[in-house]
């Protein structure tokens, strides 16, 4: 899209700029604070600086965390769009059972997320879970209390069942959006099925797609709730990703300081991930 | 290439349509000759889209047939018929190159690689397109994505006919007059039939070579340019083509000859006025003089005294207003005519002086 | 067409099972569902809607949470469509970077923004009101929102905001008759998201409110009891926050399926 320069068009952005700092700004220095401090007893707080992220940054611990958490992201990311994409092609896009789908679809994302984790918790237990009874049933040593593997299977399936619909609804929508004409045209052209989803749907999508990539991105590497309430974190510390191992370090320890840094260099991962994704998506774009 | 027949065609959007309003396209009968240049013209919601949509295929009709040449079409879809469409707003394939753009419709049809660059070649010279060949077609510019929706329908030698769905609405205003020319230019080269729907009557009358005028879901007249022109069928087409359109006077009749205000006016048609309906005197003002001024239309004409109340200057001639009782009656007077002011006599050229009876033209 | 539908079914029955697990929970007692495996409800009992519907303080979360969810979402997308308009069409001083610094405010855990948010809402005095949960929660769903609808927004030409001006509309009318019902799907989709990521989010819920405006949240952690987790308590209090969401979709069904046609300006 050629856009024209119009320096007035802040003022259209304007209420967004200031909600969003109200919120953003006065808490974000607070943490800051934190970081960069070490807490006593009695409030006292001396300048620790640099030593924190330092320590931080090179602990065992955080970088186990660290890749669990992106070997998790990086699974829900390769089945989640993909299986939301197809879901979303294949959804019917008049008629009644429309509305059927819709509201189907909605209702995992809608459920608290420790009640999510809970429902998994009961659902794949192995004696009296719906889902691991089954397991077992079929053949199946299965038991996600004890085994890491088993453990991290269910957390994939639950991230899963519990976001995909978000990708198939962001996917649906787009897909409705486009206009009819281009499928005209593609009809008059002879285009094959595969020549429209190549040429027509998918580039169509790609805004879409780049929406719905950075927010699991986004949202799965601060997965917090979910996974406490099933796993804790384990068996052991095999499901401990990067927001568990941080509550860990915060509140178990109650150290304040590598948790402030701990959660700046969480903050800064994600800001620098989820920059270069955007600029390679966005990269084709005519400015 | 196909002639066009339209058989007793009428469509309604509701599902049983009972009423004549619940009709969108009230029946009509058409032919389109071979290789012709057609335009559907008329103003929102008069049915044109509906109609082009029906020749495309897009839309099955309620009642009546399609055929191209001679073969009935009404089952089949789209791409079957053979059509190239061109839509309002630029359809191209965004991630595709120009050349890709136009190598697709071949690509898709098994065409042998030679051929198909030759074919793309061939259009792309034709259309201006040579230099942006390799350049990626999300970057043209609309009058450039226009030109490739054209020339995807171009490439395909079994086109039976190019469909136009308001296709300059979107180009800036001084390429518009480009775009339009290089049309008409290509139609004379290579003769398919196309077929052109739009709401403005320069792009209509200056590409067709017969005009569909529309109204309210009837086709009102078929005709070339010079014929809705001189001989509108229909006070409607009298208002909407020419710029100003037609004067419409309220006529009455006295000893079986047409007046208005008391003045007898002769008609081009003349022989059987009939004594009912409402009358109206259609005259365009580019047939009306001021008394004295210019050619002299004798004693033929009507003579119709008026007041001159305004004059607006439009280039290279004036159109001006005047008042005869509370009727506003138009007229052109070409640059440097005296015009006079306050009372004036004006004169009807008897030729181009038509009675309508209920909108339609009589005789 | 028939061959196709198998995946959407097939995805549906998979998400169903949980919930016919959740639905079936909260029939049950929590012995019953920690003593042993029974596909369906053996001793059903409505024990555990009953303790919801005649506790006030139940059902009067729920109507907290859905004040406070509602407000968000209409400030959220309202706030977002003007703006969202601007980054689409126009090029200004900071313009991508400002994109850009919005989605950030989704990168941080909203535990991060618990204290702050607390002294920040007491501070000017909307402590346990409706308002300070929906303004905290405009943090991430404002960007969203604007994401999204400029996504939208995007795919519609500019050709067509020029064709209307030629045709006479003025900006108001353009956007209102024209421009928002190109984007419906993705105005539909953007309220539903709004709506959804307030409803789920517990924890500033919690923080912010005291007892006015105590939302289901605070409730949900409550069924933490010494003896262990109520489940059938949880359960059904699960199963009752997913009509809610479950309404808005239906009415938003409309927008999120309305394709549209680049059509007569």
């Amino acid at each position: 899209m050629n856009k024209t320069v119009n320096q007035k068009a802040w003022l259209l952005v304007l209420p967004v700029f200031l909600f969003v700092a109200f919120n953003a700004i006065i808490p974000l220095m607070t943490v800051v604070n934190y970081s960069v401090q070490e807490t006593f007893g009695n409030n006292i707080f001396s300048w620790s600086g640099v030593q924190w992220f330092q320590e931080v940054l090179q602990s065992e611990r955080f970088r186990a965390s660290l890749g669990r958490q992106i070997a998790f992201t990086a699974t829900i990311l390769v089945i989640e769009i993909p299986l939301g994409l197809a879901i979303a092609l294949a959804m019917p896009r008049k008629g009644p059972w429309v509305s059927v789908c819709l509201v189907l679809m909605a209702l995992p994302l809608l459920i608290p997320w420790n009640v999510v984790g809970s429902m998994w918790n009961v659902f794949a237990l192995p004696e009296i879970g719906l889902m691991g009874r089954g397991l077992n049933a079929l053949g199946f040593d299965f038991n996600y209390t004890r085994q890491p593997g088993d453990a991290w299977f269910t957390i994939v399936l639950m991230d899963v069942w519990h976001w995909t619909s978000l990708v198939v609804l962001l996917c649906y929508a787009g897909l409705v959006a486009i206009p009819n004409d281009y499928y005209q045209a593609a009809k008059i052209d002879g285009a094959s099925a595969w020549a429209v989803f190549r040429f027509i749907q998918l580039p169509k999508l790609k805004r879409v797609l780049t929406i719905a990539i950075l927010l699991r991105f986004m949202d799965s590497f601060m997965i917090y709730t979910e996974v406490q309430v099933l796993t804790g974190g384990g068996p052991g510390s095999s499901t401990t990703f990067l927001s568990i191992d941080l509550f860990k370090v915060a509140l178990g320890q109650f150290d304040l300081g590598p948790a402030g840094a701990m959660s700046i260099v969480y903050f800064l991962i994600i800001l620098l991930l989820s920059w270069v994704f955007y600029t390679l998506m966005m990269r084709n774009e005519a400015k | 290439m196909a002639r066009i027949l339209i058989d007793q065609l009428r469509h309604a959007y509701v599902q049983n349509p009972q009423r004549p309003e619940d009709y969108a396209l009230k029946e009509m009968s058409l032919e389109l000759a071979d290789g012709g240049a057609y335009a559907l013209l008329g103003p929102s919601g008069c049915g044109k889209t509906t109609l082009l949509n029906l020749i495309s295929g897009l839309l099955h009709p309620t009642e009546g047939r399609i055929l191209f040449d001679n073969t009935d079409v009404g089952q089949l879809t789209p791409e079957q018929r053979n059509i190239a469409q061109v839509f309002q707003f630029p359809v191209v394939y965004d991630t595709m190159t120009v050349y890709d753009n136009l190598a697709f419709p071949l690509k898709n049809r098994g065409v042998a690689q030679g051929e198909i660059d030759k074919r793309v070649r061939e259009i792309a010279d034709m259309l201006d397109l040579t230099q942006t060949l390799h350049k990626r077609a999300s970057g043209l510019t609309a009058d450039g994505k226009q030109k490739i929706s054209l020339g995807r329908g171009l490439v395909r030698s079994d086109v039976n006919v190019i469909m136009f769905d308001e296709p300059l609405t979107v180009i800036d205003p001084h390429l518009k007059w480009v775009l339009r020319s290089k049309l008409k230019e290509l139609h004379t080269r290579i003769r398919r039939t196309m077929i052109y729907v739009t709401h403005d009557q320069t792009e209509a009358l200056t590409f067709a070579d017969r005009v569909v005028v529309m109204n309210l879901g009837e086709v009102v007249q078929v005709g070339t340019p010079v014929e809705l022109f001189e001989r509108p069928a229909h006070t409607f087409v009298g208002h909407f083509i020419g710029s100003p359109g037609m004067n419409a006077l309220p006529c009455a009749l006295e000893n079986g000859r047409p007046t208005f205000l008391g003045n007898t006016v002769p008609v081009a048609s003349g022989i059987e006025v009939p004594h009912d309906g409402k009358l109206e005197i259609g005259i365009r003002p580019e047939f009306i003089r001021f008394n004295g001024a210019g050619t002299p239309l004798g004693d033929a004409g009507a003579s119709i005294p008026v007041e001159v109340t305004k004059v607006a200057d439009a280039g290279r001639f004036r159109i001006v207003e005047t008042r005869a009782k509370e009727h506003r009656i138009r007229l052109l007077v070409p640059e440097g005519d005296p015009i006079p002011s306050g009372a004036a006599q004006l004169k009807f050229d008897p030729k181009h002086t038509h009675l309508y009876r209920d909108g339609w033209l009589v005789g | 067409m028939r061959k196709r539908s198998i995946v959407p079914i097939l995805y549906i029955v998979f998400l169903m099972l949980p919930i016919y697990w959740l639905v079936t929970m909260s029939f049950k007692t929590t012995n019953e569902i920690l003593g042993g495996f029974t596909p369906w409800p053996q001793n059903f009992t409505l024990d555990s809607y009953r303790k919801i519907f005649t506790d006030s303080t139940w059902y009067m979360g729920y109507v907290a949470s859905i004040e406070y969810v509602v407000l968000n979402t209409i400030v959220s997308v309202a706030v977002a469509l003007p703006a969202a308009y601007a980054f689409s069409r126009y090029r200004f001083l900071g313009d991508k970077h400002m994109f850009f610094w919005l989605l950030t405010n989704r990168m941080a855990p909203a535990a991060v923004f618990a204290l702050p948010f607390y002294q920040l809402y007491s501070a000017v005095g909307l402590f346990d009101t409706p308002w300070a949960v929906a303004l905290s929660h405009t943090l991430f769903n404002i960007p969203l929102a604007v994401w999204i609808l400029e996504g939208f927004m995007s795919g519609v030409p500019k050709e067509l905001d020029e064709t209307a001006y030629v045709d006479g509309y003025s900006f108001p009318r353009f956007f209102v008759k024209i421009f928002i019902p190109t984007i419906a799907a993705g105005i539909g989709v953007a309220c539903f998201f709004c709506f959804m990521f307030s409803w789920v989010e517990m924890l500033l819920a919690k923080t912010l409110t005291a007892v006015a405006a105590k939302p289901i949240a605070a409730l949900m952690t409550k069924t933490a009891s010494t003896s262990g987790y109520e489940l059938g308590l949880l359960a059904a209090a699960g199963t009752l926050t997913l009509i809610p969401g479950a309404v808005v979709i239906y009415f938003v069904r409309n927008y999120i399926a309305k394709g549209f046609a680049l059509g007569r300006v």
